[in-house]
């Protein structure tokens, strides 16, 4: 155990989980902007899936990881667009259209690896970019601020979504739509229109979740994200539909997996039950559910399509 | 139009498929010719196709258990792997006995494993409201390193000769008195046809027979009105989750003793054991119209287009990820058409009273899918 309290080994052991974290905040931010105006969307993983697949795609055919992980965003819009057309405009019940987009993006991002990818390849990995000045700061330069481009972006996304939801007009609108959308719709808000323009993002960003899962992997194959995109809505509930909660939920989900391989490869956790170590973070994240599941109310209108005067 | 539906959602998954061998520069006729002819050409690909079918049907009869309680099981992977797990684990500890007896201590050993497994999620749905689409996925990825770990360790066949890479994580040849019997010689058909079918006819009477399936559709229906009509929410609630649980883990022996190895193997991935049946059935349960015994046909159907897979792959080269496609695609159809089967009742039901086009429009509290379900049983 005092082989893991060295200064080394837990700086790095941070740097990673904030790494692992990454991915799960990025899907799980753009889920909280879609479930705040009331749509569930349980498609994620196969959207990131696609995300992840088309930016393997283009950085491997272009070298560039930048158009990559944009190509990669574009897949997620187009897919939220599908999202949101089956969830607001067909009134699909939501949890299982999500399952069907889910299958369909599993089946599909591998299916177009095997088609279009002869030899796989590793993609370049994003460079580390390190902060000025913050990432000389002893300790904390080492965890935080050598990182590469996507993981600050991800984290400047809390505050932006929490300053959207909370201190525009257009957040304003979405929570409006979220809880109570006849009421919304009644004050001329476009049920519709808003929770379209959320979903699609939603999926842009969990398309770019797909990307940074495969930029930090480096090279794609079936199932990339061992079903990344539901812990992601498991950490929104975590979150309480909160951005900085869902960051916790992120963190702590990242903390956990980073703690546990680390443990596995200092030799801490015998090989023998590594296995059973695995399924902590999955079990942290139950427990966590069970314990907040009660104090915070959902959107009240989450799941729900909106039928004027139904 | 209503009957048209399901068969419309089909053959608009099957025509975007078609475009995907065509974007493989395959021939798509080629391609599903060969894929009918796999799963249907032939006693030996009935068979294999029947085969295919029986986890996919366990586990649909479940899912329409739960869905008719409104509660979305999604941990029809965790919940196969844990039915295996246990059962195996009983044939290992009593090997020695007979067949008649340790064949049904084997079902019910798989569908306690399942239904514990699933009654967890049930649980923290009904006491203390932890959504079960996210606690049983969790479970799931529980589930695969449990299964792991046991078979790496604690059921490992100790006896296979040890390879640079260690012990192969499966377990030893299991007693030969667990295997399922085969009903007819030379094809893979066991007895596991006749657990599946028997089990979604049970269901079948279960859910519309008895006081216990009136209580969970009424739940289902409307758990408000359920709870004023002073049935058991929560317990009713909790004991659909937990019968699922069970059918999805009989799921998990079928594939352990009616396999050809007759062992359990990992691959260190869920779909390695379960090849995405818990997935599967709920594309086939929601095909099958949240019917058990629709699912039968709906089963042989979906376990056609995965044997076909195998047989397409082998002729045109596209690889079998064109079924998982597909069915993506099919519940995507099903799902959205549900809609404007929806309109078109509503504009007949509002031509009928005159009342022009513009009639009141669904409440959200019942599903569509529900009502598309309730239209055909």
């Amino acid at each position: 155990m005092s082989a893991f309290f060295t200064y080394a080994v837990l700086t790095a052991t941070i740097a990673s989980a904030i790494q692992y974290a990454t991915p799960f905040l990025l899907a799980a931010l753009g889920e909280t902007l879609g479930q705040r105006s009331g749509v569930l969307n349980l498609g994620v993983d196969g959207i990131m899936l696609m995300g992840a697949f088309a930016c393997y795609y283009v950085a491997l055919e272009t070298g560039s990881d930048l158009l990559g992980v944009l190509v990669g965003m574009g897949v997620g819009a187009v897919l939220g667009l599908i999202t949101a057309f089956m969830s607001v405009t067909l009134r699909a019940k939501q949890g299982i259209s999500g399952i069907g987009v889910y299958i369909f993006g599993l089946g599909l991002s591998d299916l177009l690896f095997v088609r279009f990818v002869g030899t796989p390849l590793p993609v370049n990995p994003l460079p580390t970019l390190n902060v000025p000045l913050l990432s000389r700061i002893p300790a904390l330069g080492r965890m935080f601020f050598q990182q590469n481009l996507l993981i600050y972006l991800a984290f400047l996304l809390v505050p932006a979504l929490a300053f959207v939801l909370y201190r525009t007009n257009y957040g304003t609108r979405v929570l409006a739509v979220g809880e109570n959308p006849a009421a919304a719709d009644s004050l001329g808000i476009s049920v519709t229109r808003t929770r379209y323009s959320t979903v699609i993002l939603g999926c842009t960003m969990a398309g770019l979740a797909g990307a940074t899962l495969l930029l930090l992997d480096g090279i794609f194959q079936e199932n990339l994200t061992q079903s990344a995109g539901f812990i992601a809505v498991a950490l929104v509930y975590f979150g309480a539909w909160r951005p900085w909660g869902v960051m916790t939920g992120s963190l702590l989900y990242g903390v956990v997996t980073a703690v546990v391989l680390q443990w596995k490869s200092l030799g801490i956790i015998p090989l023998s039950v590594a296995d059973l170590a695995a399924t902590a973070p999955a079990l942290v994240t139950i427990l966590a559910l069970v314990l907040l599941a009660g104090r915070f109310r959902q959107p009240a209108s989450l799941g729900k399509a909106y039928v004027r005067g139904g | 139009m209503g009957w048209l539906a399901l068969p419309l959602s089909a053959f608009a998954a099957l025509l975007i498929g078609a475009l995907l061998i065509l974007a493989f520069g395959a021939n798509p006729v080629t391609g599903y010719h060969a894929l009918v002819s796999g799963a249907f050409g032939g006693s030996y690909a009935l068979a294999s196709t029947a085969q295919k079918a029986v986890p996919l049907l366990l586990v649909a009869a479940g899912i329409c258990i739960a869905v008719r309680a409104n509660v979305w099981n999604i941990g029809g992977e965790g919940q196969i792997v844990m039915g295996a797990l246990a059962s195996t684990a009983t044939v290992l500890a009593v090997p020695g006995l007979p067949a008649f007896l340790l064949i049904p201590l084997v079902v019910i050993t798989a569908a306690a494993g399942g239904a514990i497994w699933a009654g967890i999620a049930g649980f923290f749905k009904a006491y203390f409201n932890v959504n079960e689409i996210l606690s049983t996925i969790m479970l799931n990825l529980v589930a695969v390193q449990v299964m792991n770990y046991l078979l790496s360790g604690p059921m490992v066949n100790k006896s296979q000769s040890f390879s640079v890479t260690g012990l192969i994580p499966q377990t030893k040849l299991l007693s030969e008195n667990s295997w399922l019997p085969t009903l007819v010689g030379g094809t893979q058909l066991n007895l596991g046809v006749v657990i599946a079918v028997a089990v979604a006819v049970a269901v079948y009477f279960l859910l519309w027979r008895t006081g216990f399936g009136f209580r969970t559709r009424a739940v289902g229906l409307s758990s408000a009105a359920a709870a004023y009509a002073g049935m058991p929410v929560k317990r009713t609630m909790m004991n659909a989750m937990v019968l699922s649980g069970a059918c999805c883990g009989i799921a998990g022996a079928v594939l352990v003793f009616g396999s050809i190895s007759h062992r359990m193997v990992t691959d260190g991935s869920l779909t390695g054991f379960t090849g995405n049946d818990g997935f599967n059935g709920i594309v086939v349960a929601l095909f099958g119209g949240l019917n058990p015994l629709w699912s039968i046909l709906s089963a042989y159907l979906f376990g056609g287009l995965l044997v076909g897979g195998t047989a397409m792959q082998a002729v045109i080269g596209v690889p079998t990820d064109l079924v998982t496609t597909i069915e993506g695609l099919v519940v995507i159809f099903v799902v959205s058409i549900d809609y404007l089967r929806f309109r078109v009742r509503v504009q007949e039901e509002a031509n009928e009273l005159g009342q022009g086009h513009e009639a009141a429009p669904p409440g959200g509290r019942r599903s569509l899918v529900f009502k598309l379900a309730r239209a055909r049983s």
